[in-house]
């Protein structure tokens, strides 16, 4: 802009030629800068994001920091397997008036659970609503166990979950949205796009339109929710997708849904659809 | 606490002479007894308070642990292995249990 305004003094003409040229100059270095700089193209170039990555979809992983990558990494230093071993002590625990513990039904290991927690949330015939990981496990509680079931969030719930989940890791993420799963699908979605909250924003703002982007020092993710549940460094615990829903309605000053309600678990659903394909990588730890 | 699983790393090719690091974690809350409850009232401090480690009986590592160390202790040393063994480990804790742990270390 100097430019311009020195030669404003020399001649009219002159100042409108240059700032044309001016103009044009500085959108060709705006469209340079963002073929450069866009960091979603950086992160797909980059071969050690591969597994993290299909298509346009893009994990939690590859947004995080370095520091933060190599936690999840080493299996030693993952504070979430802390919550796997809790769940795996949960998981032999005989409770309720039937006498028995997940175990007795479902094998020792935990192994018949391959393969389970990607295809959560689904719909549940017994409820006639939609079942996320953890309504399936207190529905076990209850049903079967006659055992009280557990509150979301709880350690021993978060335990089980993570559990569970762990024995799908690096699985891909396969929900099913069609049959009678659609309806729940179609509000998800509808949750999705809503915008809400004092600061009016609606969850694709940020993470379908802004994804790779920066908000204040934070890095914008996609949302994808192949982590969950996850160890968070800004929790300094294990915690469900759910807290973290409600962490996000916090912030565009909303009133959050409570964890485990019909909402979020709709909303869990059209989440887990985004990321479909993408590696189940429970327990995983995130900023 | 009797539940309280310790984990433990140690490497699996090490060999003679080399430098090693062994990696220790135990799942403890380390309620550091400066903190009160809803009700306003402390709660009573229970943490870890020594950490001790012997190689082949003789000890090799020991660290006093302090209420500002944080829940989950992950500890870590270097060992310079001379020949194999098996390295055991003791976490001490407030209310005088001992979790206890061993480890074989094969050193080529």
């Amino acid at each position: 802009m100097t430019g311009t305004s020195k030669l404003l003094t020399a001649t009219a003409a002159l100042a409108i030629a240059a700032g044309l040229a001016a103009c044009g100059i500085e959108q060709s270095k705006d469209k340079a800068m963002a073929d450069s700089g866009d960091p979603i193209a950086q992160y797909k170039a980059n071969p050690k994001f591969a597994k993290f990555i299909v298509g346009e979809k893009i994990s939690g992983y590859v947004f995080a920091s370095p520091e933060t990558q190599a936690m999840q990494d080493d299996e030693f230093e993952n504070p979430g397997m802390l919550a796997v071993q809790d769940g795996e002590a949960e998981w032999a625990k005989v409770e309720g008036a039937a006498g028995k513990s997940c175990a007795s039904c479902h094998g020792a290991d935990g192994k018949s659970m391959k393969g389970v927690a990607v295809a959560y949330p689904k719909f549940e015939p017994k409820t006639g609503k939609l079942a996320a990981i953890e309504h399936r496990i207190n529905l076990c509680r209850t049903e079967f166990m006659k055992a009280p079931a557990l509150r979301w969030d709880s350690k021993p719930l978060l335990g089980l979950t993570a559990f569970v989940e762990y024995q799908s890791r690096g699985l891909p993420i396969s929900v099913k949205v069609d049959g009678p799963a659609a309806p729940f699908f179609e509000k998800g979605k509808e949750f999705y796009y809503t915008r809400r909250g004092q600061m009016d924003i609606a969850c694709a703002q940020c993470h379908e339109q802004n994804a790779g982007n920066s908000i204040g020092v934070e890095n914008l993710s996609q949302g994808q929710s192949n982590g969950y549940p996850t160890y968070r460094l800004k929790w300094q615990s294990f915690g469900s997708l759910h807290r973290r829903f409600e962490g996000c309605n916090q912030e565009v000053r909303a009133e959050p849904f409570p964890r485990g309600s019909d909402e979020y678990t709709n909303l869990e659903l059209y989440v887990a659809w985004r990321g479909n394909g993408l590696s189940s990588e429970a327990p995983s730890v995130r900023r | 606490m009797a539940d309280i699983k310790p984990k433990i790393r140690l490497p699996k090719d090490a060999k003679k002479g080399d430098i090693v690091e062994i990696k220790t974690l135990v799942p403890h809350p380390m309620e550091s007894g400066q903190r009160k409850d809803s009700k306003g009232q402390v709660i009573p401090r229970k943490i870890i308070n020594k950490m001790t480690v012997a190689f082949n009986g003789k000890p090799v590592f020991e660290a006093k642990l302090e209420p500002a160390i944080s829940a989950n202790p992950y500890i870590s040393f270097f060992f310079k292995c001379s020949e194999s063994g098996t390295m055991d480990f003791a976490w001490t804790d407030d209310d005088g249990s001992v979790y206890k742990a061993s480890e074989p270390l094969t050193v080529a």
